[in-house]
């Protein structure tokens, strides 16, 4: 039994090189379509991976904490005190990594010659600096070093507009406790940049007591954002704590990117669409070549019949010759895709369509994600219809009738 | 010739089964490839007619710079008569005057920043959506009126309602302070919740006098719905605005929303990558066909070469087979891929999850396949490209046939 499968082995192994020319062909083929397939999956993977890592980075965190209003009407009326019992119990959660308080709203920001609308987010220096982007992004100047820090932090390309700079002081208005509009100057004393344009035009920060103090705030916050251990465990977080405080409302961040959470839940569907697409285009090329390499060889066929060989083994033999086949394609095109994306290195630089990137909130260093789950997608859809594609030309082989197959030239 | 054709069509039919095999495999790629180039430039059309269509329009004309820099000082002297010309000249009904200011406004209990903007009231419905999606109320009545429209959602944020006064508060072109009262008398609902959390609209001349701005404006708006039209349409403009005043340029929508054009490159491109390596696979099944078609008759190629048959002629026939298998099948390809995307034109392609995507765009959440010429052919053209040079490798191999030696092969 051994010896007879040994034989099968040699005999296809040898049968598959016998016009190498012609295998070479369709092995490329199969490489090219394995190559493709993984490398664009890893291209789509790593586009929504760096999407994500954008948009938690960019102020939304894991997990955030509203006023339930607040979405909806992102007012100073819709705030909540960060200090309640239920808040506090909230953030005792060992889930959570760091978390950062926030007063967050719309304001107006005065140059001496230009103004602008804005998001100011009064924060904890301290927490938020770990939390988002911004405590790395400082490109001049610093950023906050106090709660009580009378500067203001302010984009570059907000700068620009307002036509100021490092050290000149502006003015910043928005609507106070008694909803009477509240102004206040700062200094700037220090300017961050951020991959994108929008975010440097959006937000400016201003230490929280000085917020609170221009606001007549006390012992409110607009937003609390969580950052945990584990992207994994945001669902149950935020499960454990939907009903938790009719005052609260504990949301993921996935909640407020609609768009976001479409597109990873149509991901999977599509890229296995990809693959059929591209394996149907290689299955074509498959039969054609494994059917002209069974019918220049029916009088071989017809002989093995002759003297005695099944059928069956027939079938297997031409078979095998497509698997191998496939086999061979399958790990030359692992190879070569898995050392295109690590010639990549940190990623593809799309930096020719950056306001389109723009437009999608993603910046410009798109990174290969290779993730198991699609290497193993993209492995089975071409082994299990390859099998299955090299069936019909076994089949034919398999059923030559041995008088005609060896009379033919 | 005749004959020739006639022998290329009879060659390709000897062996049905490979035929079939190698057209189903060309029919099923430019198929394949027409409908999603369809899918894509239908998809761009509305993306092009969303953010056009609501309130950009195809063409702006504005001060030089003001695109990269809009500052209020960057104005169009005289902006209503200049439009009146362009109007007059270009023959285009679709313009109006915009003036953009940005200001505070506030209702007794509440206050926001928004972008205000004044508008010539006859013309703006001409050039926007946005006058004819008034969900309570009216839209502005005369240019001098002293009247606003607001979005719902800043309706809903101020919590005003129809007949509330609201006051604006800002700064004017030379730097004085811009102040005014005016009554709500409509309330527009676009659905891009930016333009109706963010936009105020005011007459023109009331915008005027508010900002200190004389008769001094800051686009000229032009819409047309063929978006094709946009480079003609522009050096037209350019041509009656060069001699008047040199400051004034025509801007396409492609430069007010580079983001739009921008993703829209991004994804044909990714598309086009897609569809290269997809006929690559294709390309390589054919030319084994071919390659066997060819090695298989080289004792009939030798008997040829020995009755008098030049190599070049006989290249030439495997370059005709080539021909009319490729053209065959991307004949009945294409017009699988055109039915499809007529199909869907008729009756509109929609997905689970759709909604969402397209909302980022402004889209509606039904896509309808674009079919033109480029949706139709650049496909099958591309195909046809890439065999006939894949199809060149064995029909040269014919040059180094031997008589002899061929007749004896088996």
């Amino acid at each position: 039994m051994i010896n007879s499968i040994r034989l099968i082995f040699a005999l296809s192994w040898r049968n598959l090189w016998r016009n190498k020319r012609r295998t070479l062909i369709i092995l490329f083929a199969i490489i090219l379509g394995v190559w493709a397939m993984i490398v664009t999956a890893a291209f789509m993977r790593g586009m929504v991976f760096q999407m994500l890592e954008d948009t938690v980075d960019n102020l939304a965190g894991h997990v955030q904490i509203h006023h339930p209003q607040y979405l909806d009407d992102p007012v100073i009326d819709n705030s909540f005190n960060p200090q309640s019992a239920a808040v506090s119990k909230l953030l005792q959660d060992p889930r959570i990594a760091l978390s950062s308080t926030r007063i967050r709203l719309a304001a107006v920001i005065v140059s001496e010659r230009e103004s602008s609308g804005i998001t100011m987010l009064g924060i904890d220096p301290a927490q938020e600096s770990k939390v988002s982007f911004i405590g790395r992004s400082v490109v001049e100047g610093r950023f906050l070093d106090s709660t009580s820090d009378n500067g203001i932090v302010i984009g570059k390309a907000l700068a620009d507009k307002l036509q100021t700079r490092l050290g000149k002081r502006i003015v910043l208005m928005s609507q106070d406790i008694n909803n009477e509009i509240a102004d206040r100057g700062f200094r700037i004393v220090g300017i961050f940049d951020a991959p994108l344009d929008p975010t440097e035009k959006s937000f400016i920060f201003i230490a929280k007591d000085n917020a609170e103090k221009m606001l007549g705030l006390k012992n409110k916050a607009s937003e609390i954002v969580l950052r945990l251990h584990n992207t994994d465990m945001v669902n149950s977080l935020v499960n454990d704590y939907a009903q938790f405080d009719k005052n609260i409302d504990v949301m993921s961040w996935l909640k407020a990117e609609p768009y976001l959470e479409m597109m990873i839940e149509l991901m999977d569907s599509s890229m296995f669409i990809w693959y059929l697409i591209v394996f149907l285009a290689m299955a074509f090329g498959i039969i054609n070549t494994l059917l002209m390499a069974v019918f220049e060889r029916t009088r071989e066929f017809g002989l093995f019949q002759a003297l005695g060989q099944k059928p069956g083994f027939i079938l297997f033999q031409v078979w095998l010759e497509a698997v191998l086949m496939i086999i061979v394609g399958l790990v030359i095109g692992n190879i070569l895709s898995w050392l295109s994306v690590l010639a990549t290195g940190d990623g593809i630089d799309v930096s020719v369509f950056a306001r389109g990137m723009e437009m999608l909130n993603m910046s410009n260093i798109i990174p290969f994600v290779i993730t198991f789950d699609d290497l193993i997608v993209a492995n089975l859809t071409v082994a299990i219809l390859g099998m299955l594609t090299g069936l019909y030309p076994a089949w034919r082989a398999s059923r030559l009738v041995p008088a005609h197959a060896i009379t033919r030239i | 010739m005749n004959t020739a054709w006639r022998f290329a069509w009879r060659n390709i039919w000897r062996n049905k089964r490979r035929t079939v095999l190698t057209m189903c495999a060309i029919g099923f790629g430019a198929a394949l490839i027409v409908f999603s180039v369809g899918l894509q430039l239908g998809q761009y059309d509305l993306m092009i007619s969303g953010s056009t269509r609501i309130f950009q329009g195809l063409i702006q004309v504005q001060k030089r710079g003001y695109l990269n820099d809009a500052r209020m000082r960057n104005t169009i002297p005289d902006a209503q008569s200049l439009a009146k010309k362009i109007r007059h000249e270009t023959a285009i009904n679709d313009i109006a005057v915009r003036a953009n200011g940005f200001a505070l406004v506030s209702s007794k209990e509440r206050t926001y920043g928004v972008a205000v903007i004044g508008v010539e009231t006859q013309y703006e419905s001409y050039v926007s959506i946005i006058p004819g999606l008034i969900k309570s109320g009216r839209y502005l009545s005369a240019d001098n009126a002293n009247e606003m429209v607001i979005g719902r959602s800043l309706a809903k944020n101020l919590k005003v309602k129809l007949g509330d006064e609201l006051t604006i508060l800002g700064s004017g072109r030379d730097g004085s302070i811009a102040a005014a009262v005016l009554p709500v008398t409509g309330v527009f609902e676009s659905g891009s919740r930016e333009l109706d959390r963010s936009m105020i609209q005011i007459p023109i001349k009331t915008f005027q006098e508010t900002f200190s701005m004389q008769t001094h404006a800051h686009a000229i708006v032009l819409y047309h719905q063929n978006s094709a039209l946009l480079e003609p349409i522009k050096s037209q403009l350019d041509g009656i605005l060069m001699p008047m005043n040199e400051n004034l340029v025509a801007v396409g929508w492609d430069q007010i929303q580079p983001g739009i054009k921008e993703s829209i490159e991004l994804d044909y491109s990714s598309g086009w990558f897609i569809y290269i390596i997809l006929i690559a696979i294709i390309t390589f099944s054919i030319m084994n066909t071919f390659l066997m078609s060819v090695l298989e008759r080289t004792r009939e190629f030798g008997i040829m070469l020995a009755l008098g048959f030049k190599p070049l002629n006989i290249g030439k026939l495997v370059m005709m087979e080539a021909l009319i298998l490729t053209v065959f099948a991307l004949t009945i390809g294409t017009l699988i891929g055109i039915s499809v995307n007529y199909y869907f034109l008729i009756n509109g392609l929609t997905f689970e999850g759709m909604e969402e995507i397209a909302a980022q765009y402004n889209m509606p959440a039904t896509i309808t396949p674009q079919i033109s010429l480029e949706s139709s052919l650049l496909g099958p053209v591309t195909i046809l490209v890439f065999t006939l040079v894949a199809a060149l490798y064995p029909a040269l191999k014919i040059r180094k046939l031997k008589p002899v030696e061929a007749m004896r092969h088996l």
